[in-house]
């Protein structure tokens, strides 16, 4: 009997430990996906303030290239080394700062085409739309969308070296067909990183912030381009 | 205009170079899909494609 109500006790007790363990690591995942939102919200708000001061200074087209590759570069050999210190918050606002800069010039020059203001606030307002709403969609459904990693991947790979080709081809419909593709597939990794947050597997915010930020870039200019191509008779 | 080609396509190939480990780790370690997978996750890109359009037809 009271070797019963002892097994008993510890079952209990495990019982209760294991809800705790559990309680502690839905606090964790809440956090980080909290901290991600918070961190996404206040550099996409500095890439706005970069890109009007490159609209303002009205800089050259070219800095679009030279400050995507800085960003890139700071992307790929910088972040995931300062990531899990505070230096990883300065580094993602030099990123996100840099890509608005360079977004600067290719406002400008959407700006000047007969329907420019409506184009870029129609790309702007699907681009927050298409984010939420996918969002909202992962986070409410609580699927795991881990599966999709092997062929967003691939598509990103095929999409890149497709790219790298019409540098030098030139094709109109190949870029149309590329920027509908980008936004597909940039919308499968808004599904895939916040699944991953979401369910835990991802524990550094600010690398989480730099995949959902360059996936909203991504389908922010692409859907820019198709509207514009789009957009005109 | 020529070295804005150069350049692109230079950083271009650094990315392909850089993301290619990611592409092999996801190929080989990706969870296999269960049944009713896929269809939620084209549900909502299906939904993408739509609200494209609808934009599209927005500004046209």
């Amino acid at each position: 009997m009271l070797k019963d109500r002892e097994y008993m006790q510890r079952a209990g007790g495990a019982q209760a430990l294991s809800a705790q363990a559990i309680q502690e690591s839905v606090l964790a995942t809440n956090k980080v996906l909290k901290n991600t939102y918070l961190l996404l919200s206040a550099t996409l708000l500095f890439s706005a303030l970069t890109a009007g001061i490159s609209m303002a200074l009205a800089l050259p087209p070219m800095t679009y290239l030279i400050s995507v590759g800085i960003a890139m570069v700071a992307g790929i050999f910088v972040l995931p080394r300062t990531a899990n210190s505070g230096a990883g918050i300065g580094v993602i606002f030099l990123i996100t700062g840099m890509l608005g800069l360079g977004l600067g010039p290719l406002l400008t020059m959407y700006l000047e085409l007969p329907k420019g203001p409506q184009i870029i606030g129609t790309a702007l307002g699907g681009t927050g739309a298409i984010f939420l709403a996918l969002s909202a969609y992962t986070l409410t459904s609580k699927r795991n969308f881990n599966f999709m990693g092997g062929f967003l991947f691939a598509g990103f790979m095929v999409v890149l070296i497709a790219a790298l080709a019409n540098i030098f081809l030139a094709m109109p419909a190949l870029s149309l067909a590329l920027s509908a593709g980008i936004i597909l597939l940039m919308s499968g990794f808004i599904l895939f990183d916040t699944s991953r947050i979401a369910r835990g597997e991802e524990t550094n915010y600010i690398m989480a912030t730099y995949g959902i930020y360059l996936a909203i870039f991504n389908i922010f200019i692409n859907l820019l381009a198709l509207l514009g191509i789009m957009g005109d008779d | 205009m020529d070295w804005m080609k150069i350049g692109q396509a230079g950083l271009l190939i650094m990315f392909i170079v850089v993301m290619f480990p990611a592409v092999r780790h996801w190929s080989k370690n990706s969870p296999k899909a269960e049944s009713g997978d896929w269809k939620a996750a084209l549900l909502p890109l299906a939904g993408v494609i739509l609200f494209v359009a609808l934009l599209i037809s927005m500004v046209r």
